[in-house]
């Protein structure tokens, strides 16, 4: 056992994070960190040494300890790339997800009511609609198509502005944008994503200000009947509040659609067990998830000492929580580098875990619900052209997924 | 079984009311509640799966 936070001994701290060479699998690289343990430390693009949490145990342990900070205003906030630091040294915290209790809590309490499973059930045949015209559109211009941007993308826009009370015209306007915020790389990224998220924000101050005047019956207008008149929110936090949801219900989601889509196509026999039983439909959503992991690496800073797993994770330092090698612990799953839509997938923490978990998760689940379902029946014998490994991916260090997804039928 | 749901601590995740429908329900505010009856009923594997997934540990068993 070691009493300091220095690494564990014999081992050195790999450059972090990896790159994925598929876009479904892990990492080049995750298989030797695996063998260290449930805790082992990494090296940042900055030099600094951070804890890298393996283990589905000690992450599950880890994610709801109070003394594990996500507040990015941290002094020892950690950081995956310049990018990222930079965006956030820019301006205040971003609500819900770089903030810690109460705040969080509050603002949190404000928009759980948006997100229930039974405003999500009700929103499921407007779901389906909107999946559907979509494949009509898409067939309608015929093969070949690109699906990100016909079908992954628009359908979880369209979705996110109804919940929200966006005006559905204007969908088009945050689709590119909200890319751009969290999936943008290479040159000029960081001014890019600054730019894209600036006009966001101003979008969403001006449409608080017309539904003030002209109330819809979206969650915005709730938050401004029940929030912001109350006075428990001012406008800058409500237009910032709203941003994220806007953002996160885009990306995430899309990126899913379309990694799910590639990960069921290049596994024709779980595809068909699909097919035959409608059923498994929802078990195969949780282990595409558990699978491709797609929001591998969330960030915390130790507030506080914390003792686990024999070692001190010191007050001050960096914490990495890879969902990837946690959902892919052979201690809590057998054969877990298997797709296997049987299997039952549930304890993965692709949402996250503790009181950040993912707020849009059951939406999220509907959308790929009725997005697979959609997709498989009236386009049976879609296909890809090209294999995963040759499909453009995006960076490491954002959400992970396919750049562009061309599709035959 | 005894089941207490910590309210204030809920972040309504719906991990619950997904794991075991037939005990937990959420309430108008996405706030996590005992379906009337439902701590009778309870079936103990898929109610002790529930409090597992809870992501912020707010269900409390006692008593089989
Ligand atoms: S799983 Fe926990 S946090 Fe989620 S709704 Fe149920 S009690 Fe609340």
């Amino acid at each position: 056992m070691t009493e300091t936070s220095s690494p564990p001994a014999g081992s050195e701290a790999p450059a972090y994070p990896m790159t994925r060479a598929c876009p479904y699998q892990m990492p080049v690289g995750y298989e030797e960190l695996r063998e260290n343990g449930p805790l082992t430390k990494v090296t940042l693009y900055d030099g600094r040494q951070v804890w890298l949490v393996i283990g589905n145990e000690v992450g599950r342990a880890l994610f709801p300890d109070p003394r594990l900070s996500s507040n990015v205003l941290h002094p020892g906030f950690p950081f995956l790339a310049p990018r990222i630091a930079a965006q956030t040294q820019q301006r205040a915290a971003p609500p819900l997800v770089g903030v810690d209790d109460p705040e969080h809590a509050r603002q949190r309490r404000m928009v759980i009511p948006g997100f229930g499973i039974r405003r999500v059930s009700a929103l499921r045949p407007e779901i389906e609609r909107i999946a559907n015209g979509l494949i009509d559109e898409m067939l309608d211009r015929g093969s070949p198509a690109e699906l990100l941007s016909q079908y992954a993308l628009p359908l979880p826009s369209a979705v996110i502005c109804a919940l929200l009370g966006v005006p559905y015209e204007d969908r088009g306007y945050f689709d590119e944008r909200s890319r751009q915020v969290l999936s943008s790389s290479g040159e000029g990224a960081a001014e890019r994503a600054r730019k894209a998220f600036t006009e966001i924000l101003v979008y969403l101050h001006e449409l608080v200000a017309k539904k003030e005047k002209q109330p819809g019956d979206g969650l915005v207008d709730e938050l401004i009947a029940h929030q912001l008149e109350e006075g428990s929110v001012d406008r800058d936090e409500l237009a910032l509040i709203c941003s994220l949801l806007l953002v996160s219900g885009h990306e995430t989601t899309s990126n899913m659609i379309a990694l799910g889509t590639v990960t069921l196509l290049e596994h024709p026999e779980q595809l068909a067990l699909l097919r035959q039983d409608d059923t498994l439909l929802p078990g195969a959503v949780e282990e595409l998830m558990r699978f491709t992991s797609i929001g591998d690496v969330l960030m915390r800073v130790a507030a506080e000492d914390i003792e686990i797993a024999g070692q001190t994770i010191r007050a001050g330092d960096g914490v990495a929580m890879s969902t990837m090698l946690m959902n892919r612990d052979p201690h809590a799953w057998e054969n877990p580098d298997t797709f296997d839509i049987t299997r039952s997938a549930g304890r993965h923490v692709a949402f996250g875990y503790g009181i950040h978990q993912c707020i849009g998760q059951n939406l999220a689940r509907a959308e790929m619900e009725i997005a697979f379902r959609t997709l498989f029946r009236r386009i049976p014998n879609l296909r890809v052209p090209v294999r995963s490994e040759e499909l453009p991916l995006n960076a490491p260090y954002v959400l992970q997924g396919v750049a562009e997804l061309p599709v035959e039928w | 079984m005894e089941i207490s749901i910590a309210t204030e601590r809920c972040i309504g995740a719906a991990m619950c009311a997904l794991t075991a429908p037939e005990v937990f329900t959420q309430d108008d505010d996405g706030v996590s509640r005992l379906l009337p009856g439902g701590a009778e009923g309870a079936h103990g594997t898929s109610v002790r799966e529930a409090a597992r997934a809870c992501p912020v540990q707010a269900i409390t068993l006692r008593g089989d």
